[in-house]
């Protein structure tokens, strides 16, 4: 075990910077860029969301800062840091030492994410048994601690059951527990909760909430889920075919966008004050991400504020106040 | 349709070897249908002065035991040879893809008859069968051919069968039934193109596996027989003069076999890429 | 004046054998009623049944148990192959969740939209292709679509093949499940928004399933709320979720995150795991042991779905009353 490299220094300010971030996919049908020069910090202990409907490029983003992105991508451009250590720099024998450890990672359909061969109290021994400091030992009764800490009932004799066995909630929860066992800095959630119901989902959110509060642990919630979001996170990012185009407060995001997609994204999405004919589409589609000529701002396109100087380089990136980010030549 | 071409086009341009097995294929096609027409030689008329002379400008494969042409044998056997595989894969392909899709889709008694069927079939050495319903029934074209069908059988019953089972829920056969389709039209109309591409590459492995199994039928007396000319028949009386020097007699046929089943076999892949709609775009 | 009643649904049972004597309980005797004209949301979890009872309801399968009257005639009896073939099929058609899975891989748009038409009305050649443009046209795809496979069409897109298949027929009922679960937020308002003006254009009547109660809220007149096979709650919509009656029911729009961020403070988080499926007790409340409003009654006799105010149902021994909100907990059942 190496201790030395892949130190990541919790105290950092901020934890996480993801500054420029550009990353194109070769794939048979030409080069999609997929992320352009996207941006935005965390700070310790910070929830943050991401948000943007398919296409967006946000899982694409967060396999990025943990480095298990398609071997068909390129980064372009930007940098990637986590706790002072340079992650897209970083060797691979780093990056193993930095994932479970400092940062780590729930997906989203949790049956599939497990392994189906291996009892789940294995699974989560296997993670402590390489980033934290246990014996072969105490492994096995650190997991059942685990599972316990994330309220999963008979813990005992759930570590021994498969993941098909379990339901969907109690299979997330497994994810959880691998997650956090050894109190990692950064979680990254990536649509920790699609396909679970309501209720499940409202559980697993707010434990996930109630660990991160506890460890001072942050969190970087990947969702389509606009109002999943505002009830869990601190700042939101909007992202729209690969750019991030705002960052906002929560609070300040629903009465104040100040970016036309948010202001639409908000405007269709069914929350109980509206009625059907109150919720408006977001004109357009996304553009093809792999022309070459596309516009500096990706949603100029379906944008009735668009002019001329929208379709130029570069798109500029405005820093708020209030620790947000605006990327529109003309903001609301 | 000219997408179809157009993207056929796009699979040979990336696999040189997939397009070689399609030339070669394109080849043995047509020696087998105009072949018969334009061999230098009747394959029959034999010539004993000039028995077993090796290749030359007058004969280019030489001439086997009976002074015949041995090119203008394999050229007209190619019309034979493909003639038994694709009528034998064509029965197994037609009987054993119904019948398979029928068991996976409907399970119960349909399955578990089907079932035993196959698996009595395959209890058996495929060869050792076919040559066993050849040695039953007798020495006819016929029966080289049926006996080639059902050891085939199995393969394509199996795998419709899987492919069915796991179709069998899908949410398109549901609104088939919505749609007002019968159970035997789901099979047929919704179940079906959705298993071909996989049959596809199936059928082409099977041609190749046909052929030898024609071909080594022939081989030990119970397929066709002499005089006629078949790759089978011209390798085994080939192989008792390679001791003594005449080596061409033998292998010549023998490369044609070789060549055809290993065309066969990579076209299978290439024909899968072309078919499959969700390979494309 | 006949009632204009669409759908009648009486007892309806679907229980699966699971060898021994043993059944799942997948609807465990489910009433509820449909009028001509009308959405109504039918909302539970994964596991309350409310797939199945889509699926008995289309005839898809058949019931255990009870009664389906379609327009007065009684559907529930005849085999669901026999239905098939009959003129009814087509008066009853669904729009599926997943249109990447409902669409055949292999068929073109058109000719999945052509399939019922082909099918159920014998349309053939110029005909055919005349109303399979026309019907692409009302669901808002255009006829240069008509001629890609499903993967080369986006979600939305999809969705709309989907739905034009479905209206083809002129269905009186349709029932819609989860029809936009797969897709983005803007692509769904309008799909939804298609929904609702093709029920009013074609005079349709839904039956809505989802999980997604947000959703449901804004399309469906009625609600009814189901719960491992049973429906515990009915009424109107905005009623149940401004004041829902059932403990269930208050738990599930407790756990509807808002963009307030507030859903957390009102959280109401059951307990436990829903009680097995598999030979339910039919003495014991289905929501015994998670309920915060148990007592004892609850687990000896079974909360009857019954009308607490005008046009509110629900299966409960200590309903919240909706006037007060104050729950009436030692009255005894009527």
């Amino acid at each position: 075990m190496i201790a030395a490299i892949g130190c990541v220094d919790r105290r950092a300010a901020p934890l996480l910077a993801v500054e420029d971030l550009s990353i194109e996919f070769r794939t048979r049908s030409g080069t999609v860029r997929a992320l352009d020069r996207v941006g935005f910090a965390l700070g310790r202990g910070e929830t943050m969301a991401l948000v943007g409907e398919s296409g967006s490029g946000k899982s694409v983003t967060a396999y990025a800062i943990i480095g298990i992105l398609d071997a068909a991508a390129r980064i372009t451009s930007g940098s990637i840091t986590f706790g002072g250590l340079h992650m897209l720099a970083a060797s691979p024998a780093v990056l193993d030492e930095v994932r479970g450890r400092e940062v780590a990672i729930i997906f989203q359909s949790p049956r599939t994410a497990l392994n189906p061969i291996r009892p789940v109290g294995r699974q989560i021994a296997d993670v402590l048994l390489r980033h934290g400091n246990v014996t072969a030992a105490q492994a096995p009764g650190l997991a059942i601690e685990m599972l316990a800490r994330v309220r999963i009932p008979d813990p005992k004799r759930r570590a021994a059951a498969y993941p098909f066995e379990l339901s969907g909630g109690m299979c997330q929860r497994v994810m959880i527990a691998m997650a956090l066992a050894c109190e990692p800095a950064l979680l990254i959630a990536d649509e920790p909760t699609t396909g679970l119901d309501i209720t499940t989902q409202a559980v697993i959110m707010d434990l996930i909430a109630e660990l991160a509060a506890a460890h001072g642990m942050a969190t970087l919630l990947i969702t389509h889920d606009l109002a999943l979001a505002a009830e869990y996170c601190s700042r939101i990012a909007v992202m729209h075919a690969g750019q991030v185009v705002e960052i906002a407060p929560t609070s300040r995001l629903f009465d104040r966008p100040r970016h036309p997609y948010t202001e639409k994204l908000i405007a269709a999405t069914p929350a109980h004050t509206l009625s059907l004919n109150e919720l408006a589409a977001i004109p357009g589609g996304l553009p093809d991400l792999r022309r070459d000529d596309l516009p500096a701002c990706r949603f100029s396109t379906r944008c009735e504020r668009r002019e001329n100087g929208c379709l130029a380089p570069p798109l500029p990136r405005r820093a708020l106040d209030d620790g947000g980010l605006i990327a529109c030549r003309y903001p609301l | 349709m000219s997408e179809a071409l157009r993207h056929a086009g796009y699979v040979l341009g990336e696999n040189p070897l997939t397009a070689a097995a399609f030339a070669l294929f394109t080849f043995l096609v047509l020696c087998a249908v105009l072949g018969p027409g334009l061999v230098p030689y009747d394959p029959l008329a034999s010539d004993t002065a000039r028995a077993l002379s090796p290749p030359s400008a007058a004969h280019w494969f030489g001439t086997d035991q009976l002074g015949r042409d041995i090119f203008s044998r394999i050229v007209v056997a190619t019309r034979l040879d493909l003639g038994i595989a694709v009528t034998a894969v064509a029965l197994a392909f037609a009987i054993g893809t119904l019948s398979g899709l029928a068991a996976g889709y409907f399970g119960g008694w349909t399955d578990r008859i089907i079932g035993r069927i196959v698996d009595t079939i395959m209890a058996f050495p495929l060869f050792v069968l076919a040559m066993g319903i050849v040695a039953a029934l007798g020495n006819t074209l016929a029966n080289i051919v049926y006996a080639t069908a059902i050891i085939n059988l199995p393969i394509y019953a199996r795998l419709a069968r899987t492919e069915a089972n796991v179709r069998r829920e899908a949410g398109f056969v549901e609104a088939a039934r919505l749609c007002g389709n019968s159970e035997a039209r789901i099979v047929l109309a919704q179940l079906l193109p959705n298993v071909m591409p996989l049959m596809m590459v199936q059928v082409s492995l099977t041609l190749g596996y046909a052929i030898l199994n024609a071909a080594g039928l022939s081989f030990i007396g119970l397929g066709v027989r002499p005089p006629t000319a078949e790759w089978g028949i011209m390798v085994a009386e080939g192989a008792s003069f390679i001791v003594s020097g005449e080596w061409w007699a033998a292998l010549f046929p023998g490369l044609f076999l070789m060549a055809a089943v290993f065309c066969f076999n990579l076209m299978g892949d290439g024909l899968r890429d072309i078919v499959d709609p969700r390979m494309r775009t | 004046m006949t009632s204009a009643l669409l759908l009648e649904v009486a007892g309806l049972k679907k229980f699966y054998p699971l060898g021994r004597g043993s059944f799942l309980h997948a609807v465990d005797g489910v009433d509820l009623s449909l009028e001509s004209g009308e959405t109504v949301g039918l909302v539970g979890e994964s596991g309350c049944g409310k797939s199945t009872l889509a699926r008995l309801i289309t005839r898809l399968i058949d019931p255990t148990a009870g009664s389906i009257r379609f327009a007065g005639d009684e559907i529930g009896a005849t085999s669901s192959q026999r239905f098939g073939r009959s003129a009814l099929r087509a008066q009853i058609q669904m729009v599926f969740q997943d249109a990447t899975d409902s669409l055949n891989p292999r068929f073109t748009a058109f000719r999945a939209i052509a399939d019922p038409l082909r099918r159920m009305r014998r349309l053939g050649g110029a005909a055919l292709r005349d109303r399979v443009v026309e019907v692409a046209q009302l669901a808002g795809l255009p006829a240069e679509l008509l001629g890609r496979f499903p993967h080369q069409l986006s979600g939305g897109q999809k969705a709309r093949v989907g739905i034009a298949r479905a209206i083809a027929v002129e269905p009186h009922l349709l029932i819609l499940d989860e029809p936009t679960a797969a897709l983005d937020v803007s692509v769904q308002v309008v799909i939804l928004q298609l929904l609702d003006e093709l029920k009013r254009r074609l005079g349709l009547s839904y039956l809505f399933v989802s999980h997604d109660l947000n959703v449901v809220r804004l399309l469906c007149d009625r609600i009814l709320v189901m719960y491992l096979g049973r429906i515990v709650e009915s009424g109107p919509a905005h009623r149940v979720f401004g004041s829902p009656a059932h403990p269930y029911t208050e738990a599930l729009l407790s756990a509807v995150p808002n963009r307030d961020g507030t859903a957390r403070d009102r959280r109401i988080a059951l307990p436990g795991e829903p009680r097995s499926p598999i030979d339910p007790d039919p003495n014991v409340c289905p929501l015994y042991g998670r309920c915060n409003r148990a007592e004892e009654m609850c687990q000896r006799a079974m909360p009857a779905l019954r009308e607490i105010a005008p046009g509110r149902r629900a299966a409960c021994h200590f309903p919240i009353t909706p006037k007060t909100g104050i729950a009436p907990r030692h009255q005894a059942a009527e």
